[in-house]
């Protein structure tokens, strides 16, 4: 039961980051390209989460936590870059 | 004095990290990582003197408790006005960019306080410079500065007045 | 105490759903920004908390995960908003009002 409560979220996430991929794709300026690019990793972490569930193993959490702070360091050096070039 | 302080917080951080990634502790782990916080807090670290920000009063730790849940009382109003308004067939938005000026004095408070203003209802801190902030907000209310810096900033700013000066 | 898990995950995913519906629908790029950065907040947050309930013993890496998301969501979410506003992207036709830019079409100067 609660298995499946999963799974539905699971696939409410995967639409959702769909959404957000074809907002980064038709994104009329960069800057809306990567909001979106912000928005996915975040969805993601939360599916690397449910990847840890559905296969039971904990160490999916360090990874998803790792992720996070790759991305968060990723976004920081593109609005660095949207500011004032490298 | 601020600077041996921000250590000493840097220290409780680095443990309560430590603690929470190794959950299930076991003892090696624990004492393995209680030597590794106190030889890192032993290093010379440029720009820790921030975390000395925070008071120590008994006061500021109750404060604290309270601000933590004040701010996610606010998150979640927040999540649901987001709701409403892309839900909401007409987009209910008037956006815009406002100053407002805050009382805060440490760089520490002005940063949770930027942190703050961006995970409430329908704003987002673009800008600060000095004691003025400039917000986006995605429907703008009010005439003056006072009245905005009263919506926006006020609620927080008591909190943190007493947390971290 | 599983299922209450899943209820949360449930509401958590539905608040991601309702971010990036939010990107498709919002007009100019600030108000993506409005939707993008909350409502993922949250959502992963309870996401996160309806995972703790259903595997205790992930509770600790749980509660870090919703810790480094509540810091630094809203600090690249404002790094974005003022690389942005420098880089001149503009603030949509619905704009009111622009304090930045030093000019408020709705305030009088009167003082």
């Amino acid at each position: 039961m609660a298995d499946q409560l999963f799974n539905i979220a699971a696939v409410i996430m995967l639409i959702s980051l769909v959404l957000a991929i074809v907002r980064l794709l038709i994104g009329p300026s960069v800057g809306d390209r990567a909001v979106a690019l912000d928005a996915m990793t975040i969805i993601s972490l939360s599916l690397i989460g449910w990847i840890a569930l559905s296969t039971g193993r904990g160490i999916y959490m360090d990874v998803a936590l790792v992720y996070g702070l790759i991305s968060f360091v990723g976004i920081v050096a593109i609005a660095r870059y949207l500011e004032r070039g490298l | 004095m601020r600077n041996f302080k921000a250590r000493v917080i840097l220290l409780i951080l680095t443990l309560c990290i430590w603690y929470l990634l190794t959950y299930p502790f076991d003892s090696q782990e624990l004492i393995a990582g209680g030597i590794t916080a106190l030889v890192i807090i032993l290093l010379p670290l440029p720009g820790i003197g921030i975390l000395g920000d925070f008071r120590w009063t008994p006061k500021a730790f109750i404060f604290g408790f309270v601000y933590l849940f004040y701010f996610l009382w606010q998150l979640l109003k927040a999540n649901i006005d987001v709701a409403f308004r892309v839900l909401h067939p007409k987009l209910p938005i008037e956006p815009g960019i406002v100053r407002v000026k805050t009382r805060l004095k440490t760089p520490l408070g002005r940063l949770l306080l930027a942190n703050s203003i961006t995970l409430t209802p329908g704003t987002i801190t673009v800008e600060s410079d000095g004691e003025d902030f400039y917000v986006h907000w995605i429907k703008v209310e009010g005439i003056h500065d006072k009245e905005r810096t009263k919506k926006i900033v006020t609620g927080f700013e008591g909190f943190l007045e007493v947390i971290c000066g | 105490m599983e299922i209450l898990g899943g209820i949360f995950a449930i509401a958590g995913s539905v608040f991601l759903f309702l971010a990036a519906l939010g990107l498709i629908r919002m007009p100019d790029m600030y108000d993506r920004m409005q939707a993008g950065t909350k409502a993922t907040t949250l959502g992963t947050m309870l996401f996160l908390i309806g995972l703790a309930m259903a595997e205790p013993q992930w509770v600790g890496k749980s509660a870090l995960l919703i810790l480094f998301v509540i810091f630094s969501n809203p600090l690249s979410s404002h790094a974005l908003a003022r690389a942005a506003y420098h880089a001149g992207i503009s603030l949509g036709e619905r704009a009111a009002c622009d304090e930045l830019a030093g000019a408020c079409e709705d305030e009088e100067e009167t003082a």
